[in-house]
């Protein structure tokens, strides 16, 4: 059956393999450059002190290509249950070659695991060879952004569990659906949906995040309005290198948070200040902070202090170091519903597809 | 283990629709059975039904003694040609035959390596440019080398031109002779099965309407025609199948196991197309649909 399985497969696999080349090809030619310009502005400027213009410059080689490279690390897992997954069966019904390859000497279930497995086996590779080229070859522009969440799901291991999930999604579509063009289309929209619901809600709980209490002062909050509510002091998002922030807020020991009418009454004279620069009060823009020429600075000064002897910022935040932690939790709950969705094909072609 | 296939009360639905309801059928053993029938009677869900392909919504069905495609071994001893003959249009010829080769354990190579050289097929062909009759060949060939007990083909010919209907016919009567195997072939060519065939079994929705030997049905059956002919004054053992034409010049298809003698009316024998039809016809006005199948002893 492994024969059979790999025999019906090799064009596909002789598709993906061609794709990968395709990917080394440029990683190949562009990688090393960024790695040499990293080694001589990113790496040699530590020794200067002052890093951020060298960073800056640095992040604007092969911007795009990043971007780019990074949105295929996603989507091919969803091509992959789209082109491999949906018409595994359907294509046979469609066919009606199931009617042949289910009456030779072997059970359908054992058909279904042989193809599965050997299916979902190239799947994992192609997903996880092309997410370490992406990976190896966006390290130095990573290294340096410092942001590791905000490439969460285009790097190091949780394409693999896309791409198992993705194909058993399609399997398990073509199988209930029975006509490949339909289970295409409901595999691409379930994948996606699930894509998003894992990021937005069940990422951020996957372990409760750390806080940390940063004392009041110009760089952890700013003087100005939101959404044209009255001037008050606004939370800063604190610098935390590969940190993912989930929330800034200032609060007071009891964890009340800090109100306009406190920051009025303790810092009369900067609010009105602010309001007669302002133009007529609250402005009606997003967020509009108000710039502090030298004057207003000394007052800006004090009133943070006066308000920072009650209240003090808080982030929530999840640090770098548990990245891997993440990102093995989220392989594990991608291939866990992979598992299921086997599970419930296997029982429906042996007991539903009759 | 006496019977190749034994459905008791065997039915399936598809959610409101009956394909097949309440049929009750044994073929008894090597034979090579015809099963016939119009459209729609439930001949491609009965035979679906005796590989595995569906399992039963009522009843059961017997295979060789087993549940159908209860795993290897039973799947291993039933050989399957679905019609229309499917084969994977990318695979050539010589990987249909590697094919059967991985999913087989019993799989006789030089069986199947010489019938594709006597057909002439190019191995290097693919399936899906071969004629419709090569793909039926090779559909065939597949279910033979895999030496099954029972080969079971859905109408293999409906979709075939006369000339590769006879071959395909020719091949299937040497493979029965050669190894031995028992049959059941479907179709609604009475010609076709009478080259093949020694056991007939007519299905009309649902029901068999009469089963067994065709030597014996030809025997036992006659067109009776004559002036004035009253079914009423007929023996008690003569039954009707069929009354045509007016009260001056009545046919009359009837089954009787012994000569029918009486001066006036012309005895004729029938052939098995009008044997078929008569019994078709009958099913489908719904007399004897509901009543038990004629069963036909030799």
């Amino acid at each position: 059956m492994m024969h059979l399985a790999w025999r019906q497969f090799r064009s596909q696999a002789a598709v993906g393999t061609v794709g990968l080349v395709l990917v080394a090809i440029v990683a190949a030619i562009t990688g090393p450059h960024l790695v040499h310009l990293y080694d001589t502005t990113v790496a040699a400027c530590s020794a200067h002190g002052d890093c951020s213009s060298a960073s800056t410059a640095f992040l604007g080689n092969d911007s795009t290509l990043r971007t780019w490279l990074g949105i295929l690390v996603v989507v091919v897992p969803g091509i992959i249950g789209l082109f491999w997954g949906a018409p595994l069966v359907a294509r046979e019904l469609e066919a009606g070659t199931h009617r042949l390859v289910w009456t030779q000497s072997i059970t359908r279930t054992r058909w279904l695991a042989v193809k599965f497995a050997v299916i979902c086996l190239a799947s994992m590779i192609v997903a996880g060879v092309l997410s370490l080229l992406v990976t190896w070859w966006a390290s130095p522009l990573d290294r340096t952004k410092a942001s590791v969440f905000s490439t969460f799901d285009q790097r190091d291991i949780v394409p693999i569990g896309y791409a198992a999930f993705a194909l058993g999604l399609g399997v398990t579509a073509g199988l209930l659906i029975r006509r490949t063009v339909p289970a295409m289309a409901a595999t691409l929209v379930v994948f996606v949906a699930t894509l998003l619901a894992v990021a937005h809600w069940v990422r951020p709980h996957l372990i409760s995040p750390m806080s940390r209490v940063f004392g009041l002062n110009q760089t952890t909050a700013g003087f100005g309005s939101a959404n044209g509510a009255p001037f008050t002091l606004l939370p800063n998002s604190p610098s935390l290198p590969n940190g993912w922030i989930y929330s800034a807020q200032l609060v007071d020991k009891a964890g009340h948070a800090l109100s306009p009418t406190y920051v009025a009454s303790a810092c009369p004279t900067l609010i009105a200040g602010a309001q007669a620069t302002a133009g007529s009060g609250p402005t009606s823009g997003h967020v509009s902070r108000v710039p502090t020429p030298a004057g207003v600075d000394a007052e800006l000064q004090a009133c943070f202090a006066k308000v920072g002897a009650r209240f003090h910022e808080v982030v929530a935040y999840q640090p770098g170091s548990r990245y891997w932690a993440l990102q093995w939790y989220e392989l594990t709950i991608y291939l866990g519903a992979a598992l299921i969705l086997v599970g419930i094909s296997a029982w429906w072609v042996r007991h539903r597809l009759t | 283990m006496s019977a190749t296939l034994e459905a008791r009360e065997l039915g399936k639905r598809y959610r409101r629709r009956w394909a097949l309801s309440d049929c009750t059928l044994v073929i008894p053993k090597g034979k090579v059975v015809g099963l016939v029938g119009p459209n729609g009677a439930g001949k491609t869900t009965l035979l679906h039904l005796a590989v595995g392909l569906l399992t039963p919504s009522t009843g059961a069905v017997e295979v060789l003694g087993g549940r159908p495609a209860d795993g290897p071994e039973q799947l291993g001893r039933v050989g399957f040609v679905a019609q229309d003959t499917p084969t994977y249009a990318a695979l050539s010829v010589a990987e249909h035959l590697r094919l059967g080769e991985w999913l087989n354990p019993r799989w006789d190579k030089d069986v199947a390596a010489r019938r594709i050289e006597r057909l002439g097929l190019d191995p290097g062909q693919r399936a899906g440019s071969l004629s419709g009759g090569q793909q039926a060949q090779l559909a065939l060939t597949l279910a033979i080398a895999k030496r099954p007990q029972l080969l079971i083909l859905d109408e293999p010919v409906a979709s075939l031109d006369p000339l590769a209907r006879s071959e395909f016919l020719r091949s299937l009567t040497e493979v029965v002779a050669e190894r031995g195997v028992s049959v059941v072939l479907s179709s609604h060519l009475v010609a076709d099965l009478e080259r093949v065939c020694d056991y007939l079994v007519v299905l009309v929705a649902s029901r068999v309407q009469v089963a067994g030997e065709i030597d014996t049905l030809r025997a036992s059956h006659r067109r009776v025609t004559g002036r004035g002919l009253d079914t009423e004054k007929l023996p008690a053992t003569v039954q009707v199948i069929e009354a045509s034409g007016s009260d001056e010049q009545r046919s009359l298809l009837v089954r009787s196991d012994n000569a029918l003698k009486d001066s006036g009316w012309s005895v004729q024998p029938v052939n098995l197309e009008d044997l078929v039809l008569a019994y078709m016809g009958r099913g489908a006005h719904g007399e004897g649909a509901r009543s038990s199948p004629s069963e036909v002893r030799p």
